[in-house]
């Protein structure tokens, strides 16, 4: 891609970034005037919040009904976090609160204000060396299309937390609460347990 | 089930600090208000709009809910405590294994990192007629659509239908009925205490809620009392897939033996009746019995009785069958996730 050439990926995020955020969020949310700017309603909880996001205090306008994955993907642009079934069925959409493994589409974003989040965006670090998961992944090149990675690799991140020297088949079930459409399961198996190895300090090569 | 992208519609949301707070705010919005746990069973329903609340309060924010404490040999579990922290403390997994191994078969790990205990006894049925809001008897009409010709009726009941013919999904309630658990519901100025076995309701007591809780009321705490503690436990789950399945039939048992016979036994099944049955007629026959296969059978063909299947589901009948002898053999237990 030439220099010049603006990614559609890259183009959404500037929208979400830039000063026209309210017309894109009523864009994605089909015109609903709910998630595009009006005053609190009377009772209830302040709307205007400030996240923990990937070590980054962010101050957002966030919706009572609002799920963290929306506020993740169109209110703070952090569109690693993938949205499958919207309804706690798949696991793209698995971010860290508080170091443990949740579904953002089946969390209100309200009810984690005052946690700590980390999205796959927050992995790498900040001179860009990428986690140990991720560089397994990179590795063994363990997905296809790769829509169910950034959940895969959130969910093993969290997991390995608990257990950071899992056999294979303990890390299966840590990562059972994710779905492959692409049915790459064996590959990304074996790409995370190279990261689990890699994060425990095990040499590459 | 509808796969929209799009924000749930609006509701007032408040995140009360005290159960207090909590519940003098359920108490002044009374039906409007829609507790949220960790809103694993409430969000589907709220995202296909099958249901609508104005007020929703929000109850993670409040501490005297969450955790694990000693009482009297046994542990009170907060409501709010989740999934996971059930399934991994160490003081339940000692003595009272059943119930971490309940808890530890529920969903997905994500689901148990968020879905409480409280919500997981508390959860709507999962009948998808119900869920996909066909105006049937659960949901105030008056015809139950799962129960027809032509109905897909594979994971329904045998046992206890009443017009409606779903069944209770919980993973952890039979575990908690065979221990005997209580459970702590309070409303405004008043906290009532009632077992295990009774929190749960049928239709033909009320069609339209799976429990006895009442608007206004919130489930505060689970009692484990230190009966169980350190008896033969058995839980044993049957689903289709070994991860985030819902139980097609699910037994838990709590058997104390003297000299090889059985001197107390405890047994319940889920997913067969609307509500999780505590099979007290089982418990009777076997007590003061020896141990064994013999026993085992016995209670097995007693606890079907009077099953009645409905056109796609007449496996439940040799399934639950064959569940009960297990839970009262013993054994190595069953499936694992
Ligand atoms: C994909 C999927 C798979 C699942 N598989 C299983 C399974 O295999 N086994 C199983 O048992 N469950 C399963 N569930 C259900 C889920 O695990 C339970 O519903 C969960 O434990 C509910 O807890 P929650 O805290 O998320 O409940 P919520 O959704 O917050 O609450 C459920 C209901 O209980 C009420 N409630 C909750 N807490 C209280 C309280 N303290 N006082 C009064 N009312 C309260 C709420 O108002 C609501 O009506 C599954 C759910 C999903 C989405
Ligand atoms: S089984 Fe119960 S919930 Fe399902 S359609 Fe019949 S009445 Fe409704
Ligand atoms: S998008 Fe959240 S689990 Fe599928
Ligand atoms: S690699 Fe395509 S969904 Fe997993």
């Amino acid at each position: 891609m030439s220099q010049t050439t603006v990614s559609r990926r890259n183009f959404i995020k500037g929208v979400i970034a830039g000063s026209v955020a309210v017309s894109s969020a009523a864009y994605l949310f089909r015109g609903s005037p709910l998630l595009s700017g009006q005053a609190a309603r009377t009772g209830g909880v302040e709307r205007l919040l400030t996240l923990t996001v990937n070590g980054q205090a962010r101050r957002v306008d966030v919706a009572p009904q609002e799920t963290l994955a929306n506020t993740l993907r169109y209110k703070l642009g952090l569109t690693g976090t993938k949205l499958g079934c919207d309804r706690a069925e798949c696991g793209a959409c698995t971010v860290l609160v508080d170091d443990v493994p949740r579904y953002a589409c089946s969390v209100l974003t309200h009810a984690v204000r005052t946690k700590t989040i980390v999205t796959i965006e927050g992995l790498a670090a900040a001179d860009g060396t990428l986690h140990p998961v991720q560089q397994g992944v990179v590795d063994e090149q363990g997905f296809q299309c790769a829509f169910c990675m950034s959940g895969f690799i959130m969910a093993a991140v969290g997991y390995l937390k608990k257990h950071p020297d899992p056999t294979r088949e303990e890390l299966a079930r840590g990562v059972s609460g994710n779905l492959c459409r692409c049915q790459d399961y064996d590959k990304i198996l074996t790409a995370l347990h190279r990261g689990a190895a890699l994060s425990r300090g095990v040499a590459r090569g | 089930m509808a796969i929209v992208h799009d924000v749930i519609p609006p509701f007032q949301l408040y995140q009360p600090a005290s159960v207090d707070e909590a519940l003098d705010l359920l108490d002044a919005r009374g039906q409007d208000a829609w507790a949220l746990a960790g809103g694993m069973d409430s969000f589907d329903w709220l995202k296909d709009r099958t249901k609508r609340t104005s007020v929703v309060v929000e109850l993670g924010q409040i501490a005297e809910l969450q955790g694990i404490r000693e009482s009297g040999g046994g542990f009170e579990i907060g409501a709010m405590t989740t999934l996971t922290a059930v399934a991994e403390h160490a003081g339940i997994r000692e003595r009272f294994s059943v119930l971490a191994e309940a808890a530890e078969l529920v969903a997905s790990p994500q689901i148990r990192n968020q879905g409480t205990l409280g919500g997981n006894v508390s959860q709507d049925a999962r009948c998808w007629y119900y869920r996909r809001g066909w105006h049937c008897y659960r949901a105030g009409g008056n015809i139950c659509y799962a129960d027809t010709p032509t109905a897909v009726n594979r994971e329904h009941a045998i046992l206890g239908a009443d017009r409606c013919v779903a069944v209770s999904p919980s993973d952890t309630a039979p575990a908690l009925i065979a221990l005997d658990a209580q459970m702590v519901i309070r409303r405004k100025g008043a906290e009532r205490i009632v077992q295990a076995a009774d929190y749960f309701r049928g239709p033909d007591i009320d069609i339209t809620r799976m429990t006895v809780l009442e608007p206004g009321e919130l489930l505060t705490a689970i009692r484990i009392p230190a009966t169980w503690a350190g008896a033969r436990f058995y839980f044993e789950k049957v689903r289709d897939r070994q991860v985030w399945d819902f139980p097609l039939v699910n037994v838990a048992s709590a058997i104390k033996a003297d000299g090889g016979r059985i001197a107390d036994a405890r047994i319940a099944v889920g997913a067969v009746a609307a509500r999780p049955l505590r099979l007290q007629a089982v418990e009777q026959a076997i007590a003061g019995r020896p141990l064994g296969d013999e026993t085992a059978a016995m209670a097995a063909e007693l606890a079907i009785q009077g099953a009645v299947p409905l056109r796609h589901n007449a496996y439940k009948v040799p399934l639950m069958r064959n569940l009960v002898r297990r839970a009262v053999r013993g054994g190595p237990m069953g499936a694992t996730t």
